[in-house]
């Protein structure tokens, strides 16, 4: 074991990969030598060579559209989307080409190898392009997986399970997290399953669900809670496609309340889809309507990032609403 | 009826390869490195008064650009982007142009803001995203924009801009205006399908457009040389049958000269023009990057050897326009200037917590409102957790 912050388990995770297969090429904007401008992929090149990892031209949907043809001809490619906020570019290809590439051949051919990482979310004073968390539209896309850690430990384990599932993945780092997350990681290989959510702590009175840098800001507001005498369940989500109902289900039947707190605007964001559903397997079992917790229906500010946040003290005052109900 | 345009080529009998670097595009250079005028060149015609006014844009832009380096480093503003180095590129294009021509900024062209009239107070204001920005301090510092001046507000993804300015410059020859769209980029940007899409769609409708390239040698840490494998950007102009120059950016003189004939051909002919700039990134890609992790020392002084302030000055004095005791005078006073208003703008408070809703809409939706006084109510019952906007909703 070693303490090492999310962008260090990150870099662990990539050597591993690296390491253990000679498939596993690593790509994007200024990853090669300067080693990616959060410094995720420090020190790769060096390692394995500039066939291996490598700088690509300043073109997203080309980043993308490569990493494609790279992994339809049997190859691992990571490749590195700067921002989440600059993925649109290769949306086509994301949304066309590779959730689509086995599908629409009859399993002739496939994209499996491939795995995108990209920072997301806010918190960082990024403003409208370096803040957002654009995963729900991703989720609306059969075929691909979606995976969103929220600590070091959990960053290494579910990217090596994403490098290695034989189904394209997109995973989504949390940014604001990077470094300020700190935690024993081995620093040898293992995994932690894709589709399966964790039930992070115990609780009896609410069930509080998120994912990636938001599990925090839960933590935070099921601190005050408990404060008040509320037992909180807080569950992480890990993947959010597929994602696993069945855990937050069985949560939910025990605790009868549910708060879903999430950083993106609140209109058609991932909590929507989990709300659906858990209405419809645990319907009998609520004592109180299923909370939403987000972002507001706007673009992300700068100047007034704070406000706009879905911050812990929205989502304490959301427990309070539900318990109150 | 559509026609088939084009030519047919003429006919070889053996396999004949064209080599990719077959075309070498020459680059217009007026002054040498010191400010000389080179041997039988023709001068653009610029007036005493245009020439202080360039050279005082550059004085300005060049102090801003360091104070607010420092400003950033000091943690009073987020972040900052410089365009120390490409001063010339940006304010001798703009000054070529007529006013209500339209200018599409990527984030290095605050000399083509400044020259357009935006005052110290305005770039202020944006860059410590206080109520009096016209922005509404929703955008990250130095993404300026200004309706008045002309000049589209920057936003951060690259490239989007290039197709955005052919569609503008197709309006303006709709509306026969006789203006043109000048829209700036990045050698790095140009790598983004947008730049393809832009520069074929205005060769194809004939638009007044002037794709500027401000080749600046990086994007990021990322060299030209992982960048691209042509010779840089102009060869491209080319492929889409788009008249193209190339021009020293570091030379303000020819940078003007190469601009008014673009815009020339532009305006009179419908023509859209490539400008290659030929410059150097002599800052980070911004603050958050360190240049020494991805270059040399000696690369950035050979470029600092051709700095185009220094050229530009060179020239003036040469000529009896500026006197060595004026022009740092007159620096001095800029640096003053600029300090005076960074204290006063960060005094000045964020927009009242009611803009977060605006402009979502041109008038915000009821979710909004609902949305807005949900929010007012938490702040209240918090009002230390929200310390910048708590005041607002007493």
């Amino acid at each position: 074991m070693a303490k090492m912050n999310l962008l260090q388990a990150i870099n662990s995770a990539l050597d591993v990969a690296m390491a253990k297969n000679d498939k596993v090429t690593v790509f994007g904007e200024d990853v090669g030598h300067f080693g990616g401008v959060f410094r995720a992929t420090s020190g790769l090149q060096e390692k394995y060579g500039r066939s291996r990892c490598f700088n690509t031209p300043l073109v997203e949907q080309g980043i993308i559209g490569f990493a494609n043809g790279l992994a339809s001809q049997g190859g691992l490619p990571v490749a590195e989307i700067q921002f989440g906020d600059y993925i649109f570019p290769a949306f086509d290809q994301i949304v066309n080409e590779t959730a689509k590439f086995r599908y629409r051949s009859g399993n002739e051919f496939d994209v499996g190898g491939l795995t995108i990482r990209t920072p997301y979310g806010g918190g960082i004073h990024g403003g409208h392009y370096h803040s957002q968390s654009p995963e729900a539209y991703f989720a609306h896309t059969p075929g691909l997986k979606i995976v969103i850690p929220r600590n070091p430990y959990e960053a290494k384990g579910l990217l090596l399970s994403a490098i290695f599932d034989p189904n394209p993945v997109l995973f989504m780092e949390p940014k604001r997290m990077y470094r300020a997350a700190v935690g024993e990681v081995p620093e040898e290989e293992y995994t932690i399953p894709l589709g399966k959510a964790e039930v992070v702590k115990e609780g009896s009175d609410i069930t509080l669900v998120g994912w990636g840098a938001q599990i925090e800001v839960i933590e935070k507001a099921a601190e005050l809670a408990e404060k008040d005498g509320v037992s909180c369940e807080i569950i992480d989500l890990r993947s959010i496609l597929p994602w696993d109902a069945d855990t937050v289900a069985e949560s939910v039947m025990k605790t009868g309340r549910l708060v879903i707190s999430q950083e993106a605007p609140h209109t058609m964001a991932f909590g929507s889809e989990v709300a659906a559903t858990i209405q419809e397997k645990a319907f009998l079992y609520l004592e109180s309507p299923i909370a939403r917790v987000s972002g507001l229906d706007t673009p992300y500010p700068l100047a007034h990032e704070k406000e706009y946040m879905a911050d812990h003290l929205k989502t304490y005052e959301a427990i309070k609403r539900s318990l109150n109900y | 009826m559509a026609t088939q345009t084009t030519k047919q080529p003429d006919v070889v009998t053996s396999v004949e390869v064209i080599d990719g670097h077959a075309l070498r595009i020459p680059m217009f250079q007026l002054l040498d490195k010191d400010g000389k005028p080179h041997e039988g060149v023709t001068l653009p015609e610029i007036d005493k008064d245009l020439a202080l006014k360039m050279f005082s844009t550059m004085q300005f832009i060049r102090v801003l650009d360091e104070r607010m380096i420092a400003a950033q480093r000091q943690g009073r503003i987020s972040f900052y982007l410089s365009s120390l180095g490409e001063e010339a590129a940006s304010i001798g294009s703009a000054a070529a142009l007529k006013f209500d021509d339209m200018i599409m900024g990527q984030y290095r062209e605050q000399g083509s803001l400044a020259f357009r009239g935006f005052t110290i107070k305005q770039f202020m204001n944006q860059l410590f995203s206080n109520a009096e920005d016209l922005g509404k301090g929703r955008q990250m510092p130095v993404h300026y924009g200004c309706a008045d001046l002309n000049f589209m507000t920057i936003s951060s993804p690259l490239g989007t801009q290039i197709p955005q300015a052919t569609g503008y410059a197709y309006g303006q020859k709709h509306e026969d205006s006789g203006l043109c769209t000048l829209v700036y980029f990045g050698e790095g940007a140009a790598s983004e399908g947008d730049f393809h899409a832009g520069l074929n769609m205005a060769s194809v409708l004939k638009v007044p457009a002037i794709f500027f390239c401000r080749n600046n040698g990086y994007a990021i840490s990322t060299p030209i040389s992982e960048q691209l494998a042509g010779d840089g950007i102009a060869p491209r102009g080319v492929g889409y049958g788009m008249k193209t120059i190339r021009v020293d950016g570091n030379d303000i003189l020819a940078v003007y000269a190469a601009t008014q004939e673009a815009r020339r051909l532009a305006v009179e002919e419908n023509e859209p023009v490539l400008i290659e700039a030929m410059s150097y990134r002599m800052a980070g890609h911004s603050t958050s990057d360190d240049p020494t992790g991805y270059r040399t020392r000696d690369e950035e002084q050979a470029w600092r050897d051709k700095c185009p302030l220094k050229r530009f000055r060179n020239y003036l004095l040469s000529k009896g326009w500026i006197n060595e005791e004026d022009a740092d005078a007159q620096q001095q006073e800029v640096k003053e200037a600029v300090l005076a208003a960074l204290k006063e703008a960060e005094k000045v408070p964020v927009p009242h917590i009611d803009e977060i809703i605006n402009d979502v809409y041109d008038t915000p939706t009821e979710q909004l409102k609902e949305q807005l006084e949900q929010l007012k109510e938490h702040v209240r019952k918090y009002p230390d957790a929200y310390p910048k906007t708590s005041e607002g909703v007493k």
